[in-house]
């Protein structure tokens, strides 16, 4: 596990209009983080904080 | 020449360093640093500044530490990891925890044959030194199966080659052959009583936390006069440790970008890459890697005015993921001024200050 301090999360759609990344701030830094991409340190820790609780993804603008 | 005569002269090779490929792990020598070379008030949470080398803090430990990548290091080897405890912490709450490790893929491990009835022994070495005599663990933890397995080691003010050698271990399963995480050696340097209230797991088994680190250790955060220094780190097949393989730097580096690409550093104005935009205020340029990306990667930038979109639509409001693969990547941009369907450069400003960062580490 990774600990990181994500304290913004929110998808943004790509050029064929799904969500194609999660733009997070990660420890004070800015992360475009691909979306549904297992096995990516962010990604992984994304889902890991959606699924306890602790983290919400914002729609896309 | 007798059979007996190539045996002596290929031991004779392995004993001067001539075979290759032994070591599995990346950047041991700590010649890369793709991040830059200093990073200070760190401890709140995890970071890497040495390519390859996760400094795990676990995020709850009040102690604060600076880390360089230093000049200094033992005879051969010229550059070091280095920390310096900047804020002690000597009232230590259960939870906390910080060390230092490389967490390696499952399909780079195999040939530990680990879980299996042919199982290796894992010999790991590495320099050391301090500001004073030390006492911590190097273990290496198996989350493919949650096993683990540790030993004390000792440091003094002088570079020191420890060298451990942990038994062949055929419990559990055979680690994924995948590019995810199996195998983290782990140089532990600070815990609580969740992880030093046992006694220290010394043969593989199950992983207990209490027994992770075990008592009898030193804390790093003990003291603000606390150093510790760590290259030619090493962990190979067998039971011995062999002379430290040393690779060239063009080998390390290319080695470390699987995992982390920085383009820094570049001449002014220099193209990242071409594209088209996909509307009034949005477009994405290729960007092919130098090496494949172990995943997907995450993208950043440390500072968007250092980069333009040109011709006219000046500097980005946003960079971002647009997709891609492990070979390129379409590294996407935001900015007013450009018209759907035209081509685009994105490209640094006249100035060498800019990064772009891509992230596939594990």
């Amino acid at each position: 596990m990774n600990d990181m301090n994500i304290t913004s999360a929110q998808y943004v759609v790509g050029p064929d209009g799904s969500n194609m990344s999660i733009t997070i701030v990660a420890d004070g830094q800015t992360w475009s983080v691909p979306n549904n991409s297992p096995g990516n340190r962010f990604y992984d820790e994304i889902m890991r904080q959606v699924e306890a609780g602790t983290l919400t993804i914002a729609d896309a603008d | 020449m007798s059979r007996a005569r190539d045996f002596a002269d290929l031991a004779g090779s392995a004993d001067a360093g001539g075979l290759t490929g032994r070591n599995v792990l990346v950047n041991g020598s700590m010649a890369v640093s793709q991040r830059g070379t200093s990073s200070t008030g760190q401890g709140a949470s995890d970071l890497f500044l040495v390519d390859r080398f996760h400094l795990n803090t676990n995020g709850n430990s009040a102690g604060r530490f600076t880390v360089t990548q230093e000049s200094d290091g033992p005879s051969g080897i010229p550059n070091s990891l280095k920390l310096a405890c900047t804020t002690a912490d000597t009232s230590i709450a259960a939870s906390e925890r910080f060390f230092i490790e490389q967490r390696l893929e499952g399909q780079d491990c195999q040939r530990f044959k680990k879980g299996t009835s042919d199982a290796e022994a894992i010999t790991v070495s590495f320099y050391v030194k301090g500001n004073a005599a030390a006492t911590y663990v190097v273990g290496i933890y198996d989350s493919d199966n949650s096993r683990q397995i540790g030993a004390q080691f000792s440091v003094t003010t002088s570079w020191n080659r420890v060298s451990v050698t942990f038994p062949a271990d055929t419990g559990g399963s055979a680690l994924d052959d995948d590019n995810l995480e199996s195998l983290s050696l782990r140089f532990y340097l600070h815990a609580g009583s969740t992880y030093t209230g046992g006694t220290l797991q010394t043969t593989w088994d199950t992983a207990v936390n209490s027994e992770q680190v075990g008592s009898g250790t030193t804390s790093f955060f003990d003291s603000t006069s606390r150093t510790f220094f760590l290259t030619g780190v090493q962990m190979e097949v067998g039971e011995r440790e062999t002379p430290f393989e040393h690779r060239s730097f063009a080998d390390e580096l290319a080695r470390c970008q699987r995992y982390f690409l920085a383009v820094a550093n570049q001449a002014t104005y220099a193209p990242v890459g071409v594209g088209r935009a996909w509307s009034g205020t949005t477009g994405n340029a290729a960007y092919y890697f130098p090496v494949e990306m172990r995943v997907n990667t995450a993208i950043s930038v440390n500072d968007l005015s250092k980069f333009d979109i040109v011709p006219s639509g000046g500097n980005p409001t946003e960079v971002r993921n647009d997709g891609g693969n492990k070979q390129s990547a379409k590294v996407g941009w935001v900015s007013s001024g450009v018209t759907n369907g035209n081509f685009y450069q994105f490209e640094f400003g006249n100035n060498q200050d800019g990064a772009l960062f891509f992230d596939a580490e594990l």
